[in-house]
């Protein structure tokens, strides 16, 4: 899962020559093999490792602020999303779409990592969703079709169809 | 633009980093204290702390994010490792460190919280002990270093939360310990409380799940009884519960605990326990951190093993050598000699009012003292491990003799501060050498003293140093050793041993024997643990069956964490020396400070509760000894609180166990004639047999390994059991119903009353008196307290139906708001009211309030001009004590305490001629000439 993740945030990244991954732990935790040293772990220290590696610094936030917004979501990825409990999902959802309220990206004005991160953390999630639910976390599910319309994030995941046409104000499932 | 705001709440961990963080970068940013529960982002629906409100409106609520944050804006920078290391920590540490946490501070269970901790820990410590850097990514700490350390602090305050061998990260974690930022963050987070300042914090999360390695509840019963749903408690299994109702039938079966027959002396086949409590010094009245630190610790270890039928001798005494009593007897106008024999008593009568159950409380001014040290010194000199050295010193030839440090005044060489001491500087706090100092001045005479050479002797610790640490390792891996003591002698062996000198140009000491040192005595740190074997030989002659018996005796010692390198180096180095077969510590329990409402007692301030006061304020000492063990600062410093000591009183005390003792009692008296009722045991019984047998087993372990207050916690909860029990069952309106109702009542009466018998027991070394009275209220058998304790511990049935039980009546009195406020006033120190200088006249006087709170001994010299309102609060002291005195004598009060008020009107009067801006009286000289 978090393989084909990386696999495709290096894609994204525009990284032409492949990265070798395996896991640790029970928690599947990725590690980036590396011949010299010791390999780099953890979904969020690779990351940040592979846009620095694609000299895109700006997708890792292009000012003091940007970038302690970026590592406070990845952060929340790996702490609170990944392996949360169902009764968390509502509460997460609430708040990410509280957040996103007046936002386009995750952290300010352009995409970052963060973003497609996220959003491959929330893949399954929005995946699960009844459509009133959707319409319900309204700013997520904007967020979330943006980004898997952007180019080059979505890749391994299924598109999700998020939007009803609102035709009928009420009523008609 | 608005500014950047920081957002914390005390006692919430994650601030912790935090504060480091901004205290280190010097970001400037507003930090804002807030309740736990405070919501400070507006889009996140649970409370969330720190957080850091940036001027564009952002907020930033991960700790981690905020520490980079402030460390990215003030320039300093992170590396790839830094990320990796931060990542790992909020992923793999926060969630087994909060379980931790969790297990420990919010139900107690010190046993299993170390295992989840366990693979991190290897984790970190095989990393760091690879790295070549100083700090965790580079040679000057960097924000990992910060997170990580913030977030182990509180587990590594927790003895429980130890894990034995931890090297590297031990060292690297008290280099990043002792940044100021560090220090600066923890104060204001824990606020001296030490972990139990995140309780509230941690009540209020969601209780965290231990990832593979929590004990899935085992318990699944499907009655769900409303006894059982506490998460909080131990979960206990069906062999538990039947185990419990089997031990509750069995009957006492052993004697009584055997009588204490003195001398007491090792005997072959028993465990022979000798416990020592740090020597108080003996030149002033001890507070109550130096109760809780040695005398009292070991009062209640003492109390345990003698109920567990140790054969054990518990021994103290009062230090008396030294230039501190040479000074405080010049001060008022007595002979050393004198002074020691007034102090003593006041020694002598503080302890016996705090119920201290020493076997013997001696004192190092004894023909034994001499005979004994003198012994070692030879023996030590024999054996060629004793050098002589030249040592230059200040001497005054007016007084005719050499200055100890504490005697010599000057201006200070670093910033020529005019009255800088001997050894330190009052203004910029430096340490100064005697020699050093400009124009020095004898204190007493005002003469100017000469440099002198003087010949002394050393203690070769560095020759001595395999040998230690050879028994070092042995020691400290069979005993029990707190961790500060642990550390602190670890840190003097890192550093490597200097030679010490043994030896001093004074006169108030045991005479060195040696012709070519004769006129010095020896130095007292040489001197006083020596005490402890010279006050055993003037308790019995047969001393030497205690300390040279090592393979017979295990020996304890109780003491400060000040006190820990003496008892763990310097006094095994001269012992080891001497080569004659001595008893040496295998035990070594340490506390840390005990601070008075967030400030330092001091004597000379009059700020804090001293022994002798406790006394007056009308609280029982039972409530006092109670209040400091709750309080006893293991593992990190603590804080005495009037406020809290009144809440600990009524809630703990008065509501929880007062109140379910009393209850117990009154049920038996009410409604069963004062005749135990029969018990017909039911599930839910056995189910509480059984918690309480937990505790109880928890008890014992705790104080097996010396954990005081962990254990007194133990006897809360099993009256919290109790009370949970009897509110369950409703036996007074049970007692009202049918056959069955009726013998449900007499059920829960008979085990609520057997569980008070039990908490007698418990309570014994915590609160002898009120132990006593609750065992002759139900008249129970003095064996079963004794068989209680056995093994590891039976909850037996002691009180059997029919019993006749004696009259009840309340064991605890509610501390009022409005006398709690009267005694933090009289106590405070702040603003001397009469009561106050009363008792403290120092207050007063000593206007200098820059005086180090530490000093240990008031240095009442300075002078002071006539202050009219001050003449007019000593003219009303003396008054009043004066009529103290004459009570005291109308009454034929003892010789001691006279004594003792008769010293205090002396020093107001002293006072008086120095506030009336008189010159000082020399002070009398006849202790001088000897």
């Amino acid at each position: 899962m978090a393989l084909k993740e990386l696999s495709s945030l290096e894609k994204f990244l525009g990284l032409k020559k492949p990265n070798k991954y395996s896991t640790q732990g029970d928690r599947k935790v990725p590690v980036l093999q590396s011949n010299s040293g010791p390999g780099l772990v953890g979904l969020v220290t690779i990351a940040t490792h592979l846009t620095q590696e694609a000299k895109k610094p700006d997708l890792l936030g292009s000012s003091a602020e940007e970038r302690a917004v970026v590592q406070q979501w990845l952060e929340y990825r790996v702490t609170r999303l990944d392996g949360c409990a169902k009764e968390d999902i509502r509460t997460i959802l609430k708040d990410l779409n509280t957040y996103l309220e007046d936002k386009v990206y995750l952290a300010g004005n352009h995409i970052s990592i963060a973003d497609p991160l996220m959003y491959y953390g929330l893949h399954h999630i929005i995946m699960d969703l009844a459509v009133h639910e959707k319409e319900k976390y309204l700013n997520v599910t904007r967020w979330f079709d943006h980004m898997q319309h952007y180019p080059i994030v979505r890749h391994h995941l299924p598109p999700v169809a998020v939007l009803r046409n609102r035709v009928y104000t009420s009523g008609h499932h | 633009m608005q500014k950047m705001k920081l957002f914390v709440s005390e006692g919430n961990p994650h601030c912790l980093k935090a504060l480091a963080v901004l205290e280190l970068t010097g970001v400037k940013c507003d930090v804002q204290h807030v309740n736990h529960e405070e919501k400070v982002v507006p889009f996140l629906s649970r409370p969330t702390l720190p957080v850091l409100h940036l001027p564009s409106g952002q907020y930033l609520f991960s700790s981690n994010a905020i520490c980079q944050y402030l460390f990215d804006v003030s320039k300093k920078g992170s590396s790839k490792q830094s990320h990796q290391w931060l990542e790992w920590e909020a992923t793999e540490l926060q969630p087994a460190l909060m379980y931790a946490l969790h297990l420990v501070v919010v139900q107690g269970k010190t046993a299993d919280s170390a295992k989840g901790l366990e693979a991190p820990l290897s984790f970190l410590e095989q990393s760091l002990s690879k790295r070549t850097t100083a700090f965790l990514t580079a040679e000057t700490v960097g924000v990992a270093d910060i997170v990580l350390w913030a977030a182990l602090y509180p587990a590594f305050l927790e003895n429980g939360l130890k894990t034995s061998e931890l090297k590297s990260t031990r060292t690297w974690f008290e280099r990043v310990g002792v940044l100021p930022a560090c220090q600066a963050s923890v104060q204001t987070v824990l606020k001296g409380k030490g972990v139990e300042a995140l309780k509230g914090y941690l009540q209020k999360q969601p209780a965290p799940h231990g990832q593979h390695t929590q004990p899935r509840n085992t318990h699944t019963s499907s009655n769900g009884s409303p006894t059982e749903t506490e998460d909080s408690d131990h979960n206990t299994t069906e062999e538990e519960i039947e185990a419990a109702a089997q031990i509750w039938n069995q009957q006492i079966d052993c004697q009584s605990k055997p009588e204490r027959k003195h001398p007491i002396l090792p005997e072959e086949g028993k465990r022979n326990v000798l416990i020592t409590s740090a020597l108080p010094y003996v030149n002033n009245v001890p507070h109550l951190g130096n109760i809780i630190g040695c005398v009292l610790s070991a009062d209640v270890f003492a109390r345990y093993g003698r109920q567990r039928g140790w054969n054990l001798l518990y021994i103290c005494g009062t230090d008396e050598y030294g230039t501190a009593t040479e000074n405080k007897a010049r001060e008022e106008g007595l002979t050393p000699q004198e002074i020691c024999d007034k102090y003593h008593a006041i020694h002598t009568d503080i302890y016996k009012w705090f119920q201290i159950d020493f076997d013997f409380f001696g004192r190092t001014t004894t023909q034994k003292q001499t005979e004994i040290a003198q012994n070692i010194f030879w023996r030590l000199h024999e054996r060629g491990f004793l050098i002589e050295d030249i040592v230059e010193q200040l001497r005054c030839e007016s007084c005719q003799r050499f200055l100890a440090d504490r005697f010599v005044e000057g201006v200070c060489p670093f910033c020529q501060y005019p009255e800088a001491r001997g050894d330190q500087c009052d203004k910029c706090g430096r340490l100064i050498n005697a020699v050093e100092l400009k124009e020095p001045q004898c204190k007493v005479c005002k003469q100017t003293p000469v440099i002198r050479s003087s010949k002394h002797l050393f203690l070769d610790l560095p020759k001595l140093e395999a040998n230690l640490e050879q028994w070092l390792d042995r020691s400290v891996s069979t005993g029990d050793w707190t961790t500060n003591a642990r550390n602190i002698t670890r840190s003097w062996l890192r550093d490597g041993l200097k030679p010490r000198c043994i030896t001093r140009d004074l006169r108030w000491g045991t005479p060195v024997p040696h012709p070519d040192f004769s006129g010095k005595v020896f130095y007292v740190w040489f001197d006083a643990p020596i005490g402890y074997l010279s006050i055993t030989a003037n308790y019995t002659d047969q001393w030497e069956k205690w300390w040279k018996n090592p393979e017979q005796v295990e020996l304890y010692n109780f003491m400060a964490k000040d006190n820990v390198p003496f008892h763990s180096v310097v006094f095994p180095c001269s012992l080891l020396g001497a080569q004659d077969n001595y008893t040496l510590v295998n035990n070594l329990v340490a506390t840390e400070y005990l601070n008075y409402e967030d400030t330092k007692f001091s004597k000379s301030r009059g700020v804090g509760v001293f022994g002798d006061m406790a006394k007056d304020t009308g609280i029982p000492s039972d409530v006092w000894r109670f209040y400091l063990l709750y309080l006893r600062p293991e593992g990190q410093d603590a804080a005495f609180s009037w406020a809290d000591m009144a809440l600990k009183n009524n809630s703990e005390l008065l509501n929880n166990l007062g109140n379910f003792i009393n209850r117990a009692g009154m049920f038996v008296g009410k409604f069963f004639e004062g005749c135990v009722p029969q018990v017909v045991l039911q599930e839910e019984d056995k189910r509480l047999l059984a918690q309480v047998g937990w505790e109880l087993k928890q008890y014992i372990q705790s104080l097996d390994k010396v954990r005081i207050r962990d254990a007194l916690k133990c006897i809360l909860n099993i009256s919290r059991h109790g009370n949970q029990y009897i509110q369950v069952n409703e036996p007074w309106k049970k007692i009202k119903g049918g056959d069955a109702d009726r013998q449900r009542a007499g059920t829960v009466t008979a085990v609520s009353v057997n569980m008070s018998v039990l908490l007698s027991a418990m309570l014994e070394p915590y609160m002898p008196t009120v132990s006593e009275t609750i065992r002759s209220q139900l008249q129970a058998p003095p064996a079963s307290a004794h068989f209680m304790l056995q093994g590891e511990g039976n909850f037996v049935c002691s009180l059997p139906a029919g019993h006749r039980i004696g009259t009840v009546s309340p064991l605890f009195q509610k501390l009022e708001a409005e006398q709690i406020e009267t005694l933090k006033k009289k106590f405070g120190g702040q603003q001397p009211e009469e009561e106050a200088s009363k008792k403290q006249p120092q207050t007063i006087t000593q206007n200098n309030a820059a005086t180090k709170a530490s000093a240990p001994v008031a240095a009442s010299e300075t002078s002071v001009k006539a202050d009219p309102e001050l003449v007019k609060q000593l003219v009303a002291a003396i008054a009043e004590q004066g009529d103290k005195v004459r009570a005291l004598k109308g009454q034929k009060a003892e010789k001691a305490v006279i004594g003792a008020e008769v010293a205090k009107l002396l020093e107001f009067k002293k006072q008086l001629a120095l506030a009336e801006g008189k010159s000082p009286e020399p002070a009398p000289q006849k202790g001088k000439k000897k």
